[in-house]
């Protein structure tokens, strides 16, 4: 894309950052997440949202993709890892405030920024991955079109933007149907692990990131009240956590011929069948 | 809380009542106190079959809204709930903790400004404000989460309580709404649904005994099936499998598949990575087969046998089948 070209799509993908699941997970007193492990990373679930953003650049022949994120200092990580994958920008949405958020004050900040870009330059579609793996609550994406008041298309397996219809149509597969799901743009879409393989940054794309820069606001530069997010404006609070105890009385049984009678035995016994 | 509790009655399209009805009116009764359970049914109204069923488990009030739009669109069933609480004043809505029902419940929070709390396994009334417990970071803590303010939000997952019915069933009071659907609810339009055929086996996400295989099947599910059918369990499978096409895909379980909380899981051929553990850890009693002692799901295994699959699981098969008679 030229300077000063207005590109032909443009692309935002909500990207999280979260603690890395195969680390040792914990929450604090406050029923926090600890976030200070130096275990985060880019949600898993978010670089497929990012892999669908650039094919679709790609397949358009031109456009932007514009990686954002709402979290801690450390957050940036997250989009700094959309943009060696191939992001063009990004925005990292960082203040104290936002700490203890609830999935409808996140999307509340999220919705802001995505407003903020959209007057900038507008926007086709905003991306999201299909859940963070922290939280786990899959609200965001919807909360976030509705707050925008775009159309929420959720769960895709597949994404295919008509340009020139200016529709777009995912395919998503439940417990019990398949859909096809289709809306006008801009939307907002979600998408699933099973949409496609994320890219693995090169020593290129990692090269190229350096120089691209991250563009920080805080609330005060979208226009939220502090008390609109963070703990001060969400409607749901932890009152208590506790690690579970591991699982007491366990059994091993190496295989000398019998286990299936032994398995059979345990079953039998315990009342489990 | 003296207002009423409404419990989202889910039911396949021809109105079959799914199992997450009865259970999550037997969660609310005592929330409800006077103000009784509320059942909300979005669609053509229940049958017979259905409305037995919520008399079993003491509804007071089936809503009936027939909306002008499909209800298979999560904004339009949302819309349908936001009715039936304007016409009730409940404070607490009870939504199953499928993909769909979550969705419903992040329109609500949009459009009501309502707490939701996600995959709750219990719900409890502490001076009046709901508090609902979960299980999060794959089943490694338990929390207590309070929703703050009226209308509170719970989607409650699968086998959280067993359904209970009560001991003097009354034939509840039925109300028709219709609904015209606002534009915002019509943004997504559907363009195809294809409801799959129901299985002979049991619902995976709400079954009280699941089997699963891994890779160590090698795309030989035979022995998996065997042992689920002699216990009427269904038939799960880690994303490897579900990946490989030996198995559909709706059979997945965990982080990105469907998340079980049966009283009993047993796996074969699964390794027990965190990604599958995040959607089993919370079962009941878990069982592993694995040739690999260091497998990870022994780690949190009640039973686990070292061993091949294709051995012990026949050998166990057969010996239920004479035990159980
Ligand atoms: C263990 C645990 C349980 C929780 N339970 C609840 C609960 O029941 N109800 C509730 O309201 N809150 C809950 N929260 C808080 C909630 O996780 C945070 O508010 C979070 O910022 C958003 O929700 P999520 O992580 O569930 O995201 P999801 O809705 O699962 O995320 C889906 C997608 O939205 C985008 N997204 C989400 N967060 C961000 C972000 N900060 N920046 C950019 N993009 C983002 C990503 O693309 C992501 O893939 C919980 C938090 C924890 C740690
Ligand atoms: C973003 C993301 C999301 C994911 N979501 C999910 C998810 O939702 N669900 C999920 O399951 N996975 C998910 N995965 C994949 C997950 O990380 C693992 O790769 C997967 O669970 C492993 O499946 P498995 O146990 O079948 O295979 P493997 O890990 O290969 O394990 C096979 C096991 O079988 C044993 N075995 C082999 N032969 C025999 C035999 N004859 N008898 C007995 N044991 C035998 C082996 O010892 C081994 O332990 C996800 C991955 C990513 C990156």
């Amino acid at each position: 894309m030229t300077p000063g070209n207005v590109p032909r799509v443009r692309i935002l993908v909500a990207v999280k950052h979260v603690p890395d699941i195969q680390s040792e997970r914990s929450l604090g007193p406050d029923g926090r997440m600890v976030r200070d492990g130096g275990d985060g990373t880019l949600n898993e679930l978010d670089e497929n949202a990012v892999e669908a953003a650039l094919t679709l650049v790609e397949e358009a022949e031109d456009g932007e993709v514009v990686v954002l994120t709402v979290g801690p200092d450390d957050a940036v990580d997250a989009v700094r890892r959309g943009l060696q994958m191939g992001a063009d920008e990004a925005v990292h949405v960082v203040d104290d405030a936002i700490a203890g958020s609830d999935a409808v004050s996140t999307a509340r900040v999220l919705a802001a920024a995505v407003r903020r870009l959209s007057e900038q330059q507008p926007v086709d579609l905003v991306l999201t991955g299909m859940a963070a793996l922290d939280g786990l609550t899959s609200l965001v994406p919807t909360v976030l079109a509705d707050l925008l008041e775009l159309p929420a298309l959720t769960l895709a397996t597949e994404v295919m933007v008509d340009e020139t219809a200016g529709t777009v149509t995912v395919r998503r597969e439940l417990d019990h149907a398949v859909e096809l799901l289709r809306a006008p743009l801009p939307a907002v879409v979600s998408v699933t692990d099973s949409a496609n393989e994320p890219r693995y940054p090169g020593f290129k794309g990692i090269m190229a990131a350096r120089k691209k820069a991250v563009t920080t606001w805080t609330l005060a530069d979208l226009g939220i009240e502090p008390d609109q997010v963070g703990a001060a404006g969400a409607r749901t609070a932890v009152v208590a956590a506790a690690e579970r105890p591991a699982r007491e009385d366990r059994v091993l049984v190496t295989d000398g011929g019998d286990a299936g009678v032994r398995l059979a035995a345990y079953l039998v016994e315990n009342k489990l069948v | 809380m003296t207002s009423p509790v409404l419990v989202l009655l889910d039911h396949a399209a021809d109105g079959a009542l799914r199992p997450s009805a009865a259970e999550l009116v037997t969660l609310a009764r005592p929330l409800a106190g006077d103000g009784g359970v509320l059942g909300a049914w979005v669609g053509d109204g229940p049958g017979p079959d259905a409305l037995a069923v919520l008399a079993a488990h003491g509804v007071a009030a089936v809503h009936v809204v027939r909306p002008d739009a499909d209800p298979a669109l999560s904004a339009v069933t949302a819309e349908a709930v936001t009715a039936v609480l304007a016409a009730t004043g409940a404070g607490l809505v009870l939504i199953p903790s499928t993909f769909e029902g979550k969705e419903v419940a992040a329109h609500l929070a949009a459009s009501t400004g309502a707490g939701v709390v996600t995959d709750a396994d219990g719900v409890q009334l502490e001076d009046g404000v709901p508090v609902a417990s979960k299980t999060v970071l794959a089943g490694t803590w338990t929390t207590r989460c309070s929703v703050v303010g009226a209308p509170a939000v719970v989607t409650v997952k699968a086998n959280a309580v067993p359904a209970e019915p009560v001991a003097a069933p009354r034939e509840p009071v039925v109300v028709e709404h219709e609904l015209t659907v606002s534009p915002a609810a019509r943004r997504v339009e559907l363009v195809e649904r294809t409801e799959r055929a129901p299985s002979d086996r049991p619902d995976l996400s709400g079954a009280q005994v699941v089997v699963v295989g891994g890779r160590g099947t090698e795309g030989d599910f035979g022995p998996i099936e065997e042992l689920a059918d002699l216990l009427g369990a269904a038939v799960g499978a880690t994303r490897v499998a579900t990946d490989e096409g030996w198995i559909a895909k709706e059979a997945q379980i965990g982080q990105t598949g469907v998340t079980v909380t049966p009283r009993l899981y047993i796996g074969a051929g699964v390794s027990g990575a965190v990604h599958h553990r995040g959607g089993m850890q919370a079962a009941g009693t878990i069982v592993a087969v694995n040739s690999d002692p260091d497998a990870p799901i022994f780690e949190i295994a009640d039973f686990g046998v070292v061993g091949d699959l294709f051995t012990v699981l026949p050998q166990a098969t057969a010996e239920l089948r004479r035990l159980l008679g």
